[in-house]
């Protein structure tokens, strides 16, 4: 209900002109390009074990600013995600961000679902990306690192990605009755909130106030 | 699942030892926490959706009211992520400020951290004593860049301004007075019996635990963890800097009061460091006037007061706003341990591990 009316165009008077209220539909790019790592570059020694334990695991790899990604396919997920966590020259054994992007054209998918990865031990950090669906669920990965289960329940709240299996998936941030998603891309910058849920005609009111100022 | 012999407690939103507007739902059998349900979100104002619709240097500004008490830690972190987008190279007497900066936010951090958490247990005479100091560090700030708590004081490439004739002394002359006082705290803390029955024992959690768990700073170093981001991926100027990371033994709350009093140590150590050996030379790295990070991706992590503060920035290339902008809050993150460490424990030591786990919630909530 609270996605329903039409995002308004009109930047607030502190944004500079040169950044618009919201992004525009077309001007969308389609994902990132995830440049593939120069060939002199040798890959990090934990990428050939989990090939060879996980067949598939690794749909591409990207190097890019010192930092590896590796793109996994949803279903493969977990059993690379325990793969990395036990593996001897893997152990990731901390997982310090799950966070996702939203790229609404693209064909693919419309979400990359991010796992940024460090290990204590070795020291080295890696991140995951999954590129999953608007509808597509995923396993969530709070069985192999607890700490995913709030940085989940963020990603859920801000985007509607479905975690299955997660222990306690309830909107974290935002009110339990919140309609909508509020880091999808679609989503008004300035939404109605409460206002539109209590009085709807003074939201409609307030909107065609603020937009004849703005003529004037 | 609903026993009769147990109570439901609401604790907060509003409630002084909450640090803010956390609210837990305690399920108590007697006085002893059964389960825990920490809710957050109150302070949520959407800051990541803000900066995708900001231009990047306007960010800066929305970074202070993340971690308000160490805002400069956040700007850092945000223009190190921009700088390392961009690849820009930052000078050396900025990175050194960069350091100072930090290191005194942490002092800073930790000051009003050990006033609450004394004071949420009792012991009122800290809590004065602390933000006497706290107060200096503010002057400091104050003269750098004008303000007082939300400093928006650095710039992509370097920063906004030189800092002023004779800082650096006043500098070194607070790192003498506060050596002095840091024994002050821990004379009326570290030995004295209230504060050892409060603390030791309360909240133990193991290293592989924590790690799981996902804490970072000083409550996973309380546990033994060696893990700091300022020597394991140094930034600014802290692979120049001679300094110790300390470690705890038992990984309760005693353990992880004792790391932060070493901080305060090793911070003035590295403050003196960097003020002395302040090189000359330009403030501000070659930036263009128009920023525009090319396409792509990266997450920057860097060690704030309360832990690993991360930024994951994706630009597109062709809007003068980034794409996506994501922060991984340490206090968030550490706040989720909550649950684990107060099963088991007293109504009472909730409110003194909420102390020692030091959120803040404008970082947890954004």
């Amino acid at each position: 209900m609270a996605d329903a009316p039409p995002p308004s165009d009109k930047p607030t008077a502190s944004a500079a002109p040169a950044a618009p209220a919201h992004v525009p539909k077309a001007a969308v790019p389609t994902g990132p390009s995830d440049p593939p790592p120069p060939a002199d570059l040798a890959p990090p020694a934990f990428l050939a074990a989990l090939q060879a334990a996980v067949p598939g695991s690794v749909a591409h790899v990207s190097y890019w600013l010192g930092d590896w990604t590796l793109v996994v396919p949803a279903a493969l997920l977990l059993q690379t995600a325990q793969h990395l966590r036990d593996g001897a020259d893997a152990a990731f054994d901390f997982c310090s961000d799950v966070t996702a992007t939203d790229w609404p054209p693209r064909a693919e998918g419309r979400f990359d679902v991010i796992y940024c990865l460090y290990s204590t031990r070795l020291r080295h950090r890696v991140r995951l990306k999954v590129i999953l669906g608007e509808q597509q669920p995923l396993a969530s990965v709070t069985s192999i690192w607890p700490a995913a289960d709030w940085l989940e329940r963020e990603v859920y709240d801000m985007f509607g990605v479905g975690f299955t299996g997660h222990p306690d998936r309830r909107r974290i941030l935002m009110p339990e009755d919140w309609q909508g998603f509020p880091q999808r891309k679609d989503y008004p910058l300035e939404g109605p909130g409460e206002l539109l849920m209590e009085n709807p005609i003074d939201w409609l009111k307030l909107r065609q106030s603020r937009d004849q100022a703005d003529i004037e | 699942m609903f026993d009769t012999n147990e109570l439901v407690l609401n604790m907060g939103p509003q409630h002084p030892s909450t640090h803010g507007v956390l609210r837990v739902i305690l399920r108590l059998d007697g006085e002893k926490v059964v389960d825990a349900d920490v809710v957050i979100g109150y302070l949520h104002r959407g800051i990541e959706k803000l900066s995708e619709n900001r231009n990047w240097t306007q960010i800066i500004l929305l970074t202070d009211r993340m971690d308000y008490v160490a805002a400069a830690t956040n700007n850092v972190g945000y223009c190190e992520t921009v700088e390392k987008l961009m690849s820009i190279e930052v000078p050396r007497r900025a990175k050194y400020v960069r350091t100072i900066l930090c290191e005194l936010q942490r002092i800073a951090s930790h000051c009003l951290w050990v006033g609450t958490h004394a004071m949420d247990i009792g012991a009122m005479t800290v809590f004065l004593y602390a933000f006497r100091e706290r107060e200096l560090i503010l002057d400091l700030f104050e003269e750098f860049c004008g303000a007082r708590l939300t400093y928006n004081s650095m710039r992509i490439g370097g920063l906004p301004l030189d800092i002023p004739p004779g800082w650096d002394k006043k500098v070194l002359e607070f790192c003498a007075i506060m050596d002095a006082k840091i024994d002050e705290y821990e004379e009326l803390l570290t030995h004295n019996r209230i504060w050892l029955e409060r603390t030791k024992g309360i909240g133990v959690i193991s290293g592989p635990a924590a790690v799981a768990l996902g804490l970072s700073g000083p409550p996973l170093r309380g546990s033994g963890v060696p893990r700091d981001v300022r020597k394991d991926e140094p930034y600014a100027a802290y692979d120049e800097m001679q300094f110790d990371v300390p470690v705890g033994t038992a990984g309760d709350t005693y353990d992880r009061y004792l790391v932060r009093m070493e901080e305060f140590r090793q911070s003035l150590r590295i403050v003196r460091q960097a003020t002395e050996g302040l090189p000359e030379g330009p403030i501000v790295g070659k930036v263009p006037r128009l920023i525009k990070p090319p396409a792509g991706e990266t997450y920057h992590a860097i060690e704030s007061p309360k832990g690993e503060l991360g930024y994951f920035i994706v630009s597109d290339g062709k809007s003068t706003n980034p794409y996506r902008f994501r922060v991984r809050p340490p206090s968030f993150c550490n706040l989720q341990g909550l649950r684990t460490l107060c099963k088991g424990h007293l109504v009472a030591d909730v409110v003194a591990l909420i102390g020692s786990l030091d959120v803040v919630l404008g970082e947890v909530d954004r």
